[in-house]
């Protein structure tokens, strides 16, 4: 066998074995879209829930919150980044990074000073390059994340809402998550979590003006809005949490279909290429063979007379 | 026919039980409360505890809750919990290891989380 053609021959078994790994690959991402799709369903009747409590309360009562009340002029706000631990994802996690930054740069402008809060290795690994502080970060569950990783994630934001500027804390907590819109679209979005604005929460809530009944607290209006609200934030991230996941692995479904797309056509440019070399190959050696036949032929028809 | 409420429990990922009950007896910060059809609009926070909900078929479903809220308005209640537990699905032997774990460890909050699986398992029987 000539050189040229075991070269396209090794060639065409190593991207057939990458076709196979990707192939793989798309094929396990597209089987946990459907779960963490589930997962966002399965999440959803708590969200509702948790949602027309928030806004009997405040429809029901006036009662201040600190996780209610906007700073008269707000100088830090934190920003929770969510990415994934992992890449393959196609612009999945650069995506949400870019608006990430945009939205630091426009809070920036503002006149705030930008806290960051990390979900995910990408986006720790991103800022870390960059010699950017990270407030806290979490890694470790973006693939499959539960309600009690929503919890953590949580817990250090509220307490830096709870917490006066004076001593650290901050004014403004916003979110930028990979909403999973379809199986092709997921967009890269952002939204302010808190200060809540119980008024949307509102209007989420009962879009059709229907009315509340008048309810009765146990045991009182802000000890249930004081229990209500963290977890209402929570259940936020935890939602987000959920889309980022389903987002991710819609994204690798997709970078890994156009992998598996691109081998193919490699493979069948390379068959190609090695028929050809095996055919230049073949006219070569005939034509070998029978210009030295008749080399021979004419030095035998040369010497015997 | 007797009146009814429709009673949907939540854990914060999944849907527990819901259906239609007669009487759901459920314990908040300030003591235990029993709703029955027709009660006022109410919203409590829940301690860690029993849920007894009396369904109108005449069974009785028994639920460990950990933390959440009863909200009850036009004859519908909803129990949210972080964390909620049917008694059938509360494997009796594993919360009563962790019972004795927590005492050991001096967990407190696992002790009691532990405390009120068993107490919901045993209530169910």
């Amino acid at each position: 066998m000539g050189a040229q053609l075991r070269v396209y021959k090794r060639r065409i078994r190593s991207v057939s074995a990458t076709k196979k790994i990707t192939k793989a690959m798309e094929m396990i991402a597209a089987s946990r879209v459907v779960k963490a799709q589930r997962k966002v369903a399965a999440s959803t009747p708590y969200a509702t829930e948790l949602t027309r409590a928030v806004t009997a309360v405040a429809t029901g009562s006036n009662t201040k919150h600190p996780l209610t009340t906007e700073a008269e002029n707000p100088t830090r706000a934190a920003v929770l980044l969510l990415t994934s631990d992992r890449g393959l994802a196609g612009a999945f996690n650069s995506n949400a990074i870019k608006a990430a930054e945009k939205l630091t740069a426009q809070l920036e402008a503002e006149g705030k000073e930008v806290v960051n809060y990390i979900v995910g290795r990408r986006g720790v690994a991103h800022y870390n390059f960059r010699e950017r502080k990270i407030a806290e970060s979490f890694t470790g569950f973006t693939d499959d994340p539960s309600y009690a990783d929503a919890k953590k994630v949580a817990a250090p934001l509220i307490e830096a809402i709870e917490t006066e500027m004076a001593e650290g804390g901050v004014d403004e907590l916003h979110i930028v998550y990979t909403e999973f819109v379809s199986m092709m679209t997921q967009t890269a979005k952002e939204a302010r979590l808190l200060p809540l604005s119980l008024d949307e929460v509102a209007a989420e809530a009962a879009p059709k003006g229907e009315i509340l009944p008048l309810f009765d607290f146990e045991p009182s209006a802000e000890d249930v809005l004081d229990a209500l609200l963290p977890r209402y934030v929570e259940s936020r991230i935890y939602n987000a949490l959920l889309q980022s996941a389903a987002s991710k692995h819609a994204a690798t479904r997709r970078a890994m279909k156009s992998a598996t797309d691109n081998a193919g056509e490699l493979i069948e440019t390379l068959t190609r290429l090695a028929n050809q070399a095996r055919q230049a190959e073949i006219t070569q050696e005939i034509s070998e063979i029978v210009g030295g036949a008749s080399a021979l032929a004419d030095a035998t028809a040369g010497s015997d007379r | 026919m007797a009146a009814e409420l429709h009673v949907a429990l939540v854990a914060a990922d999944r849907e527990v039980w819901s259906g239609q009950a007669t009487l759901v007896v459920a314990r908040t910060t300030s003591g235990d409360i029993g709703v029955m059809p027709g009660h006022q609009p109410l919203l409590g926070v829940l301690e860690s505890g029993p849920v007894t909900i009396r369904t109108s078929e005449g069974g009785t479903v028994v639920a460990a809750v950990h933390g959440g809220f009863i909200s009850f308005a036009d004859d519908k209640l909803s129990l949210l919990a972080e964390v909620a537990e049917l008694s059938d699905e509360i494997d009796v032997q594993r919360a009563e290891q962790e019972l004795e774990r927590a005492k050991a460890e001096d967990d407190a909050e696992a002790q009691r989380r532990a405390d009120v699986r068993l107490r919901a398992a045993t209530a169910a029987r």
